[in-house]
């Protein structure tokens, strides 16, 4: 009773939905090859609902639709590039797990580098700072 | 201590940092609107779709076919809880007659669309009704309910993904409306 009742309030609150998927038609691979390009490709792009599984994982509606249409486009001979263009066109960057470098996402590539080199800094300035005024002379100093 | 020593306050400015970067995280997940995707569509022409009107399925409808006026899509389904939370405030908004809504029927049973607005009533000046989900994927839909503002010439100028709210179609869809399309009562 209760569990219903969550649940009722989950599927009722304000968010926006998709069907949780049942797969009509699953999906058929030709040969080991296409089904392996398939999967490389699908775990590299983002579910659009979910947005913490890849379409690879996701359950949704739209990624059992979406993952039809990665098929569709492979078999119509597009590269990984252009399939992926064709979701970003659509959905966006969000899509895919590693964005593309360019002016927006350069803090994304480059800030972990850049907290890094800081980081590193810093810890060199201290070190230098103590051996040029050895801290076991001040009698103060509890550390 | 013999000197003031910066370096021992920088823990303390790390902690700090953090603790400041925590609270925005916090202060950001407040937005209930944090989920949704910023569409790439908008200020582009909208995707072209050839689709059945779900109240006569013999009778395609293109976009071309919406040209010059304004129109509101809705993206729903019987399906979907939500767009049934979204439906009396769609309703009072269409009863504004303000601009043609234009109902985007997604991934649904006709039986089960015809019913629901049977039973809920039919705010749309037309249904669409995309079985297949391939019009969905062009237009970048990924839930249920999705609301877009196309104008007279098929350029979407605005989009929110969720139900619509009162407030939000007086503090944002109508504002989007009459910068494109100033004479109110125009449509239809």
């Amino acid at each position: 009773m209760t569990a219903a009742l969550l649940l009722a309030l989950a599927l009722g609150s304000g968010e926006a939905k998709a069907q949780v998927g049942t797969d009509v038609a699953p999906l058929e691979f030709r040969d080991a090859r296409e089904e392996a390009r398939f999967h490389a490709l699908v775990s590299e792009l983002r579910c659009v609902m979910c947005q913490n599984q890849s379409l690879a994982d996701s359950n949704a509606q739209i990624a059992f639709d979406l993952r039809h249409e990665v098929l569709d486009l492979m078999r119509e001979g597009r590269t990984d590039a252009q399939i992926k263009d064709f979701l970003v066109a659509r959905y966006g960057e969000f899509v895919l797990y590693r964005p593309r470098v360019e002016t927006r996402t350069w803090l994304l590539w480059l800030g972990p580098g850049l907290l890094l080199l800081g980081g590193g800094f810093v810890v060199a300035r201290i070190v230098r700072r103590r051996s040029s005024s050895p801290v076991a002379d001040d009698a103060s100093q509890e550390w | 201590m013999s000197k003031p020593n910066a370096a021992r306050f920088l823990p303390l400015a790390i902690f700090a940092a953090l603790a400041l970067l925590l609270a925005a995280g916090v202060w950001l997940s407040r937005n209930p609107d944090r989920e949704a995707l910023p569409s790439p569509l908008i200020d582009k022409p909208a995707p072209a779709f050839a689709l059945p009107v779900l109240h006569e399925p013999g009778r395609t409808v293109t976009l071309a076919d919406f040209r010059g006026a304004p129109f509101v899509l809705n993206v729903w389904g019987s399906w979907c809880p939500s767009c049934r939370d979204e439906h009396p405030v769609l309703t009072r908004f269409a009863e504004t007659k303000r601009v043609r809504m234009v109902g985007f029927n997604w991934k649904d049973d006709r039986e089960d669309a015809l019913r629901w607005l049977g039973q809920f009533g039919n705010p749309y000046w037309l249904v669409v009704a995309d079985v297949e989900g391939k019009a969905a994927i062009d237009w970048g839909i990924y839930g249920a309910p999705e609301t877009f503002l196309v104008d007279a010439n098929g350029v979407i100028r605005w989009k929110h993904v969720g139900p619509l709210t009162d407030a939000l179609i007086q503090g944002e869809l109508v504002p989007a409306l009459d910068a494109i399309d100033p004479q109110p009562g125009a449509a239809r």
